[in-house]
């Protein structure tokens, strides 16, 4: 960590109680989360969710209405240049200039960034085998993501923000944008803040995650943790039930009959009482994977309470 | 070293890596002194994160069944008792869960389990010495 700032326990993101509103509706409600140097953070939440909101107060794009935001311990709207000359950012849209071609938008990107590195500019263009003369307009969507990745990257940011990467990209180029992000944290412990609802690829790279839904964070904690948690208890009664049974522990349960399947959160030998206190046998347990997890703790939200034991 | 990985698996990466080394390691693929790929190398290989690869490497080294030398990277432990005993029946015990909880699925007794293993162990060493 040759970096001067932070510190290595200073988060280089912190988030406390950040709420936004746009007119009646709550964009981001009391979100609060810190991201530490070297990780790579997941954002993870349907389209809607808020993510794009949150990042664009990481960048300043936004002022936060409550809370607040912290990006290298700086008020990103206070010190904009201090804040945006240490991120790469690559947004979802892919604004760039359409008039222009590939060489001149490096050029012109170059000119903001002290710090830009024009042989790992040239070396990623030659990677990404994106051809100088052509024009933004004319790039292929992958091509725009790979340009706008090459932007993010070439001045070797301290923090890499991704607001869905791989949206709409062929497995290919996907795989492009995987790599990149593993490479920024293999290079000097730079931190990756990436925003996705795909699933495998959050699984993929991501040390720490945080769930989204309607604006509030659902679910949060390191990945590996979180993934072994959460159970998979398939229960069988003896007699078919009509009701989805109250299981405490549970944050979903689906099933029919005699056999019905819950996701849950705890400890298995407490969930195996609980089993047990409804008359039901455990025939089956797995840790939950990412996918039943998210659609457990997001279908809660908003909807039924959580079933408790009746 | 080849690795297959299934995210979405709800097994955590760093435990597939885990698991898939001792694999290799109970099965003679990876021997004593080899050395293990380069946590870099691996993370790029596979496409994820290099943390959870030297996670990984740390669990390995903490069930002493590879040494990581300083600074020339990370070697399978030379004494043959890598697998302890109990490690080794720990992994097994994974399979026989699995293999339970299909079998009470199928509502077949425990009896008829143990002596379809018993089968199958005979055919297999028939097999062998063919």
């Amino acid at each position: 960590m040759t970096s001067p700032t932070p510190s290595a326990s200073e988060p280089v993101i912190s988030l406390t109680g950040l709420t936004r509103r746009f007119r009646t509706k709550v964009a981001l409600d009391n979100v609060s989360l810190d991201v530490t140097r070297g990780q790579v953070f997941g954002l993870v939440g349907a389209n809607g969710a808020g993510k794009t909101t949150l990042i664009k107060h990481l960048l300043g794009l936004y002022a936060p209405a409550q809370g607040s935001v912290r990006v290298f311990g700086l008020d990103p709207i206070a010190e904009p240049a201090s804040v945006l000359g240490r991120i790469g950012f690559l947004s979802e849209d892919r604004d760039l200039p359409p008039w222009m071609r590939v060489e001149e938008l490096v050029r012109y990107t170059a000119a903001f960034y002290p710090k830009w590195d024009p042989a790992y500019a040239a070396h990623l263009q030659e990677e990404f085998q994106l051809d100088s003369r052509a024009r933004i307009r004319h790039l292929s969507r992958g091509e725009l993501a790979k340009a706008g990745l090459l932007l993010a990257l070439a001045h070797r940011p301290e923090l890499l923000v991704l607001d869905e990467p791989s949206s709409g990209l062929d497995p290919l180029v996907r795989r492009e944008v995987l790599e990149a992000i593993v490479r920024t944290v293999a290079d000097e412990g730079r931190t990756v803040f990436f925003s996705s609802h795909l699933l495998d690829e959050i699984e993929r790279v991501s040390d720490q995650i945080a769930m989204m839904a309607h604006g509030r964070i659902v679910l949060r904690g390191g990945l590996a943790d979180l993934l072994e948690a959460h159970h998979r208890l398939t229960l069988r009664f003896d007699q078919p039930v009509t009701q989805p049974p109250r299981l405490a522990g549970a944050l979903s349960i689906r099933g029919s009959g005699m056999e019905w399947t819950a996701v849950c959160n705890g400890a298995l030998a407490e969930l195996e009482a609980a089993a047990t206190r409804l008359g039901a046998r455990v025939v089956a347990e797995e840790t939950a994977t990412l996918e039943e997890i998210f659609l457990a703790r997001v279908g809660r939200v908003g909807s039924t309470p959580q079933p408790t034991e009746g | 070293m080849q690795l297959h990985l299934s995210p979405g698996d709800g097994l955590p990466i760093y435990r597939q890596i885990v698991n898939q080394v001792k694999y290799l390691l109970a099965a003679g693929r990876l021997g004593p002194g080899e050395e293990l790929p380069p946590i870099r190398t691996l993370a790029d290989q596979l496409l994820i994160n290099p943390n959870t690869v030297a996670r990984a490497y740390l669990e390995l080294e903490r069930a002493g069944l590879v040494t990581k030398r300083q600074g020339a990277g990370t070697y399978v432990s030379e004494t043959r008792s890598t697998l302890k005993r109990t490690e080794r029946l720990r992994l097994l015990a994974e399979r026989a869960d699995a293999l339970l909880a299909e079998a009470r699925h199928l509502e077949i007794e425990l009896g008829d389990v143990l002596e379809l293993i018993r089968e199958r162990s005979k055919t297999m060493q028939t097999q062998e010495a063919k």
